[in-house]
């Protein structure tokens, strides 16, 4: 697995429902920049985010990685709204799965838990955790297995303000090793990106 | 290979720690089992003769019963998104969500069957090749279930929905099935070839159902 990449967006469009979202989107990452995207509710950042992991498939144009013999998706960490956790399985049990699902070493792990304040929690059912917690196990998925492309659909909902700063610093360390993270947050982020795309809704819709 | 592991144990464990899965399917298909001579009077030999169609439908429907969850669980908390993005590919994830259902709802059920089979005076010779028929029908139900399970996600009250797709499609599973069971219990027919069929449904179903299966789970994420 790559370390470092980048992600190219070609005149990509996005239809939902039968309405045109946004339509000829183009971008370019190199290593170790960052995307913020931007915009009111409703207006398609979820979607792109969504489309860059291989979740939803593109209206038109196409979005490609510099590594072309692994798949976009395989780069990817996508951390969407839903934190995607089972709540029958103990904290722990969700990260390792995590780690062997998606092919980690969980090198970084011990560190992460211990960041985000969940190391004495290992053993806990998931389902007993606040929502706050729950969202740093969704973000401890970016530990679990190397990955040069985030993906953070509004990272710090339910984010006490250290969390956020921690979740600032390891996002700014990604960058630091040449990864790529592509954002979509309403409340400001501390990392600076190098990038922003602002989506507009179309007035004529 | 771990991938492999991983999803599999993950989704056997989260089966025995919900709890409702093996238990509803298990209880479903005992007091199924159990109601029928009640409705039918105490004519032994009327029983021990539909014994092999009592004991299928039956079971047809108690695997039902947990089918939806075998990727709706997953759809709604997210961990679909994880799946996804993983490094299998989806039609195996789809193979080993089928398989782990099976283990988990197929296999009890097949082992429950001959306890309920005293209950409607099945005779006991054909005991061993009631379990083994069941054993081999199951994962052709499992995995069909998967298809149904994977079209009607994000539906509300999917689970009537999933039973009519579903229903229609175990119909070779139980016409094979009840032929193999019943040339065994009243003969004279070999029960061979009927089970020799059960056995390709199975075997056809492991290898197409799990690309139907992923087909419908990428325009589910839609």
């Amino acid at each position: 697995m790559p370390l470092t990449t980048s992600l190219a967006a070609h005149e990509i469009s996005c239809q939902r429902g039968g309405r045109l979202l946004f339509a000829g989107l183009n971008f370019t990452l190199a290593p170790g920049e960052s995307l913020l995207v931007t915009g009111p509710n409703g207006v398609g950042k979820t979607s792109l985010l969504r489309m860059i992991a291989g979740l939803l498939p593109l209206h038109a144009g196409r979005i490609e990685s510099g590594e072309r013999s692994v798949p976009l998706p395989e780069l990817c960490h996508y951390v969407g709204h839903l934190n995607g956790i089972k709540s029958a399985l103990t904290l722990r049990e969700n990260v390792d799965f995590w780690v062997d699902f998606l092919g980690g070493d969980g090198a970084d792990l011990e560190g992460a838990y211990q960041t985000f304040g969940l190391a004495e929690l290992k053993q806990l059912p998931a389902g007993l955790l606040s929502a706050g917690q729950k969202r740093k196990l969704a973000l401890l998925r970016l530990f679990a297995a190397q990955r040069p492309i985030w993906l953070l659909d509004e990272p710090s909902v339910s984010l006490d303000t250290p969390s956020v700063k921690v979740l600032d610093k390891a996002i700014a360390h990604h960058l630091a090793q040449g990864g790529i993270s592509v954002a979509a947050s309403h409340t400001p982020l501390k990392v600076r990106f190098t990038r922003e795309l602002s989506l507009k809704r179309d007035p004529l819709q | 290979m771990k991938e492999a592991w991983a999803l599999f144990r993950r989704d056997v464990v989260l089966a025995w720690r919900e709890g409702g899965t093996i238990g509803t399917a298990l209880g479903f298909y005992l007091v199924v089992v159990a109601i029928t001579p009640l409705g039918l009077g105490p004519d032994l030999n009327l029983l021990s003769r539909i014994a092999p169609g009592v004991l299928w439908v039956a079971l047809l429907l108690a695997s039902l019963l947990s089918a939806d969850r075998i990727f709706h669980n997953d759809y709604e908390d997210g961990a679909l998104d994880v799946l996804v993005t993983g490094r299998l590919p989806l039609e195996l994830v789809a193979a080993l969500k089928s398989l782990a259902h099976w283990v988990t709802t197929g296999i009890p059920l097949a082992l429950l069957a001959p306890l309920l089979g005293l209950l409607l005076n099945l005779p006991t010779d054909a005991f061993p090749l009631l379990v083994v028929a069941m054993l081999t029908g199951t994962p052709a139900l499992s995995f069909v279930a998967a298809v149904g399970a994977s079209l009607t996600l994000g539906l509300r009250r999917s689970g009537v929905l999933l039973a009519l797709l579903v229903l229609p499609l175990y119909v070779p599973v139980l016409i094979f099935g009840v032929a193999t069971v019943s040339a065994a219990s009243v003969g004279p027919a070999s029960p061979w070839p009927p089970f020799l069929i059960l056995c390709a449904l199975s075997l056809a179903s492991l290898v197409l159902a799990p690309i139907a299966a992923a087909a419908a789970l990428r325009t589910a994420s839609r």
